[in-house]
């Protein structure tokens, strides 16, 4: 393994040389402080860093995207935080947007615009598939080559924005066997956490919805689920837990196993 | 002799009654309707004529339950065509003709074929509907909310579509029969008017009887079918049939963008925005056009406050159910159904309608929300918006779902406890968990 000797240059650094990076990394909140979700935030940079993208981050004058705020009905804090992102985008004239958490992908791609925001905004697994078509990024089977793998389509990369095929496309590469769970793409199961549920107890019921997705996933005998979201991430990893088949079952993303195969 | 025309006097007069009493009910609903907000939804005409094309007269999204959406595309081709033999029916009640369009030939011969092979099996068809709905235990169909009158209705309509195209057969049959005999009014020098490949094997029943007989059977047959025809058509506006009507202008009216972009609210980007302005003068005096775009409330607490689409498509709902059995709240036993925000929404529409329909004002002290949708449901919605996908008409049960919310949190603050902390969290460090937003960048030096 390579030491975690990450390049990680600011959008402040690159201004400073007055230099624009190809694309902003926006890293969001898990990415940022959540110990799972940082693994996936530096698989990726570790890419990136491989094959000489230039990219930047915000760093810490990135915020929360407000999609929580949103979706839990506060749409005025929603949009404090959305114009004082949209703000610091602006001053630094961002043109492009890549991204490995779906919830700040779609708030950003869908609701930043009428704001003021506008921006090409894509999912990490759309970049790393651009990458690939451009011939910048070489992915093979490695150590998942003909393992069993299903997908969980996160809800705001599949419904929400209509993104199925990258992720897929991505795991193809991989040349892994690929299965469906009962329900995927439009008729995904969502992992419990959307709708800011992530941040709350859930509702009284017969079980979780978490423990209800990962049957779903048990059910087609996986050596990994990979997810897009560190959310889903977080929700089929406690599932996994649940079912005692930590053992048996790991939960990655799909950037995770890129990296991992390429023994980044 | 005026007698000679009683039957067609009588005739006008029930069709008219019939098409008075409709506009009626029809004048109610876009009462209704119109209780709600506006919403801009009539932009990309041609790209909503397109989506209702495919999805509405097409039924793409029906059969991604493929049994009963072949089913429903059966009974939907049956109900469409077999109106064209209604034309024929009302033409020939004013006139008093027998089957005027038998002047087509080989053509009518053709249509009538048709529509009897369509008849047995919009038949077939709903008698298996019957035994799915009431003898087999398919989950939706057993819901909470389904009891009582909804179930009811849903029989209703299957029985009601039984005795119409049990009728139709009925009344060919017998003009068949009588046409076979030579009977005036009905026989033709032609020859036989019409082709019967489905009611010629009802013929032996008739095999006793007179010519008398049978002309009061046919009539019998005939006036009850178009009698129930014109009833089931006041039947709508009470049932969840009204769907029949309504999913073409929802499909056209339903939403375009991609269902993950949730409205922004303009009246809160005023504010923001002048709060965000170092040059606004924070003790001003408010713009006066300011105040008028300023909402009364935010979010929605009654279905005043919702949008005429969110109104319309609570009458367009069928109740299918199609929603509430992809919502995984619903699936791990939360009382969260989409189908259900619809159908209340629809219910507190129609008792505010009451209310009006006895004078100006509205009377009841209940609202949409507690009285009839309670917090718990709210709040267990992960907004993936499955049921939204499902909907085979365009409904958007989620957008009800966040409007309730937004009263909630904005009008009220009564967001639950964890959430409340992360909203704070966000608003003191930037990230919904309490890190603070200088260690943001700390992940690329661990």
């Amino acid at each position: 393994m390579m030491s975690d000797n990450l390049k990680v240059p600011t959008m402040a650094s690159y201004l400073a040389e007055g230099k624009q990076p190809e694309v902003l990394f926006w890293v969001g909140c898990a990415g940022s402080f959540d110990d799972r979700a940082k693994k996936i935030t530096k698989a990726f940079v570790k890419i990136l860093n491989n094959i000489n993208v230039d990219f930047a981050v915000l760093g810490t004058e990135e915020g929360c995207t407000g999609d929580p705020a949103k979706r839990a009905g506060n749409e005025f804090l929603f949009q404090m935080q959305a114009m004082t992102n949209i703000e610091v985008l602006n001053a630094y004239e961002v043109k492009k947007i890549v991204t490995a958490c779906p919830h700040c992908f779609n708030t950003i791609k869908n609701e930043y615009p009428a704001l003021g925001g506008s921006y090409e905004v894509i999912h990490h697994t759309q970049f790393l598939k651009q990458l690939l078509n451009e011939g910048r990024l070489k992915v093979e089977g490695g150590k998942f080559k003909g393992k069993r793998i299903t997908y969980h389509d996160p809800c705001y990369l599949g419904r929400a924005n209509g993104e199925y095929e990258a992720p897929r496309d991505l795991l193809r590469k991989l040349e892994v066997e690929l299965v469906e769970m009962k329900s995927c793409k439009s008729k995904g199961l969502c992992c419990g956490a959307g709708g800011a549920q992530m941040f709350k107890d859930a509702e009284k019921g017969d079980k979780e919805v978490n423990i209800h997705r990962t049957e779903q996933a048990v059910e087609v005998k996986p050596e990994v689920i990979a997810a897009g979201c560190p959310f889903c991430n977080t929700m089929m990893t406690d599932g996994v837990k649940n079912k005692e088949k930590q053992d048996e079952i790991e939960v990655l993303d799909v950037v995770e196993m890129i990296a991992n195969a390429d023994d980044l | 002799m005026i007698l000679d025309y009683l039957p067609q006097i009588l005739f006008l007069i029930v069709l008219i009654a019939a098409i008075l009493f409709f506009a009626k009910n029809v004048s109610s609903l876009k009462r209704n309707i119109n209780l709600g907000r506006d919403v801009n939804r009539t932009d990309q005409k041609n790209k909503r004529f397109k989506k209702m094309m495919r999805v509405a007269l097409g039924q793409s999204k029906m059969v991604t339950r493929p049994i009963a959406g072949i089913l429903h595309i059966i009974v939907y081709i049956g109900f469409v065509i077999i109106n064209i033999e209604v034309l024929e029916i009302i033409i020939d009640g004013v006139l008093g003709t027998h089957r005027i369009f038998g002047f087509l030939g080989p053509v009518y011969d053709v249509l009538i074929g048709t529509f009897e092979i369509l008849a047995l099996l919009v038949l077939l068809s709903v008698i298996i509907f019957w035994i799915r709905r009431n003898m087999m235990n398919i989950k939706r169909f057993l819901a909470q909310e389904l009891k009582g009158w909804p179930k009811n209705d849903a029989n209703y309509i299957l029985y009601f579509e039984v005795v119409l195209m049990v009728l139709f057969l009925t009344m060919n049959a017998a003009d068949l029969q009588l046409q076979l005999m030579g009977a005036q009014h009905y026989a033709s020098e032609a020859g036989i008017v019409g082709s019967f490949p489905v009611s010629q094997y009802m013929l032996p029943l008739f095999d006793e009887m007179t010519i008398d007989t049978l002309i009061i059977v046919e009539r019998t047959a005939w006036w009850l079918h178009i009698v129930g025809i014109l009833i089931f058509l006041n039947y709508l506006y009470y049932s969840k049939h009204l769907h029949i009507l309504l999913a073409f202008p929802n499909v056209y009216f339903s939403n375009l963008d991609p269902m993950g972009k949730f409205k922004n609210l303009d009246a809160v980007t005023k504010e923001v925005k002048l709060m965000m302005d170092p040059n606004a003068d924070p003790f001003a005096e408010p713009e006066t056009d300011g105040d008028e775009d300023m909402p009364e409330k935010f979010g929605a607490s009654d279905v005043q406050d919702l949008n005429w689409f969110q109104l319309l498509s609570a009458y367009s709902c069928t109740e299918c159910g199609r929603c509430t059995a992809e919502c995984p709240a619903n699936q791990t036993g939360k009382k969260l159904s989409p189908r259900k925000i619809m159908m209340d929404t629809r219910d507190r529409m129609e008792e505010i309608g009451k209310d009006l329909n006895k004078g100006k004002e509205i009377t009841s002290d209940n609202q949409l929300l507690d009285n009839y949708i309670s917090r718990e449901e709210l709040w267990a919605c992960t907004t993936c918006n499955a049921c939204v996908d499902a909907c085979p008409i365009g409904i958007d049960p989620l957008s009800i779902i966040m409007d309730m919310r937004q009263y909630l949190v904005m009008e009220q603050s009564a967001a639950p406890v964890e959430l409340n902390n992360a909203m704070t969290n966000i608003e003191n460090n930037a990230a919904p968990w309490p890190y603070n937003q200088q260690d943001r960048l700390n992940w690329a030096k661990e």
